[in-house]
């Protein structure tokens, strides 16, 4: 496969496995890859089990499902109650759960919940459908803005008035700086997304390197990729320097792609965000201009959505921030598990609960621990036992 | 959610293109995109191709990393030193 093989062979990542070992010796390392799509390929090619133990790969707030409040979940599966209404949505986002329902638990009582795979699906669904009211779940980071935006200029253009938008779009820049200024966990380089950089560029991050004195490297997806971008993040460490620097030179130009970055800001505007975890964030969410008000759900459509309220001793948005790590919730493997999901990092494909359970010894232990369980005279183990008693532990 | 595969372009219909990988072909929309032709390698984001795929550019980068084993200086760059309240 063209652009992707020659990145994985094995006896260069073995190369640069040694080379950051020794660039690295005698310092310990931390360092935040923010998107959730580097997460699964940071398990799925066991990169972690390359690095020494003194370079440590943290997950940051990258799977625009798992940052999303359950405040748009609920009120998302408000809307699809509503009579004539169709709710229409990328896959991740149909077994996140809100704060007692799902998506799929709505379509199974009688919603109209549609998965597509393209924002212009969604349009073509209002087209084919007149009589229905479709509204299509805008979440998503740079990459996917873009493609929205033309989605509800083409509705415009060709007329769908049926059409519209539940916007809960995020940038990713201001929540690192977010992550940065908040200080809780200290991160001495960022592996910055290397499909968001190839809409917004390098350029947004520079700030951040500068202020905040914190290396970025942006990054690719393959192994050999995110292998390069460490030893780039390192050697930044060890020359004293933070700057931006772009490993994925094949897709990211420094402005970025002008075009799609025009795109996303004529149909949307800056506002504060809440993420998951995080709380509100100035500027980090996009929402609909005025000029478009006429495709945006919240403007259009009244339905009332259940009080919000968080599981009950789920740690996502702790491990969002990358102050926790999954094997540190009670939940994981037990309760949570990507077949029967409790925290939406462990239902989105890109969650890093769900890497975590798929691909590292973290799952392993967890079905381990389900194994015992099932032995005649084990104790069981109760994780809502402990919860009772250490109540301050879950979010509210 | 932000997984973007390279595919080749092998049709352009104005803002609709069809691009493939291995025995894959979807349909994809170009209108992010300025200037791209049949033949290129673009990154396919739910159903749009976000951006191009520069075959120099990986060229390069493969380049750099089949040297890195051989210990050149390819995760270094110039000095430079951070003035920055982080640190």
């Amino acid at each position: 496969m063209r652009f992707v093989d020659e990145f994985r062979d094995r006896d260069l990542a073995l190369g640069l496995a040694e080379k950051i070992s020794k660039a690295a010796d005698g310092k310990r390392l931390t360092f935040m890859e923010v998107c959730g799509t580097h997460t699964v390929s940071v398990f799925r090619s066991g990169l972690r089990s390359l690095l020494p133990e003194n370079v440590r790969l943290i997950a940051g707030p990258g799977c625009p499902v798992c940052v999303t409040p359950n405040r748009y979940i609920d009120k998302a599966i408000a809307y699809s109650r509503l009579d004539g209404v169709t709710v229409a949505t990328f896959g991740d986002m149909v077994r996140v759960p809100g704060s007692s329902s799902s998506l799929e638990k709505a379509q199974a009582e009688g919603a109209d919940v549609k998965v597509v795979y393209s924002a212009m699906e969604a349009v073509r669904l209002a087209l084919q459908n007149p009589q229905r009211k479709v509204i299509f779940l805008g979440v998503g980071f740079e990459t996917t803005a873009p493609t929205v935006a033309v989605s509800i200029k083409s509705a415009e253009a060709m007329g769908v008035q049926n059409y519209f938008v539940f916007c809960a779009h995020k940038l990713i820049p201001p929540a690192m700086a977010a992550l940065v200024k908040d200080g809780e966990i200290k991160i001495d380089g960022f592996i910055c997304p290397g499909h968001v950089s190839t809409v917004i560029g390098s350029k947004p991050y520079e700030s951040l390197a500068k202020d905040y004195c914190v290396p970025c490297v942006i990054a690719g997806f393959e192994p050999l990729d995110v292998l390069q971008a460490i030893g780039m993040l390192i050697g930044q460490v060890n020359e004293g320097r933070a700057e931006v620097e772009v490993q994925y030179k094949r897709a990211v130009r420094p402005d970025g792609n002008p075009k799609a970055i025009q795109t996303i800001f004529d149909v949307f505007e800056p506002t504060d965000s809440e993420w998951r975890g995080i709380g509100v964030i100035p500027q980090s969410g996009l929402k609909i201009r005025q000029a478009y008000q006429n495709r945006d759900a919240e403007a259009h459509f009244q339905a009332q959505a259940e009080p919000t309220k968080e599981h009950k001793g789920c740690i996502c948005g702790e491990v969002i921030k990358g102050t926790k790590e999954p094997i540190d919730c009670k939940l994981f493997g037990n309760l949570c598990t990507p077949e029967n999901p409790i925290g939406p990092c462990m239902v989105s494909s890109e969650g890093t609960c769900a890497a975590y359970f798929r691909y590292s010894a973290g799952g392993q232990l967890a079905e381990l621990r389900a194994a015992v369980e099932q032995l005649p005279d084990a104790k069981p183990i109760d994780p809502l036992a402990d919860l009772e008693q250490d109540e301050g532990d879950g979010e509210d | 959610m932000c997984l973007a595969v390279p595919m080749m372009l092998t049709e352009i219909d104005g803002e609709w293109g069809v691009a493939i990988l291995g025995g894959t072909r979807v349909k994809v929309n170009l209108s992010l995109l300025d200037d791209v032709k049949v033949g290129d390698y673009v990154l396919v984001h739910a159903g749009f191709a976000i951006q191009t795929v520069d075959e120099e550019e990986a060229q390069k980068t493969l380049e750099i990393l089949s040297t890195v084993t051989e210990g050149s200086a390819a995760m270094s760059a110039e000095l430079g030193y951070c003035e920055g309240e982080g640190r």
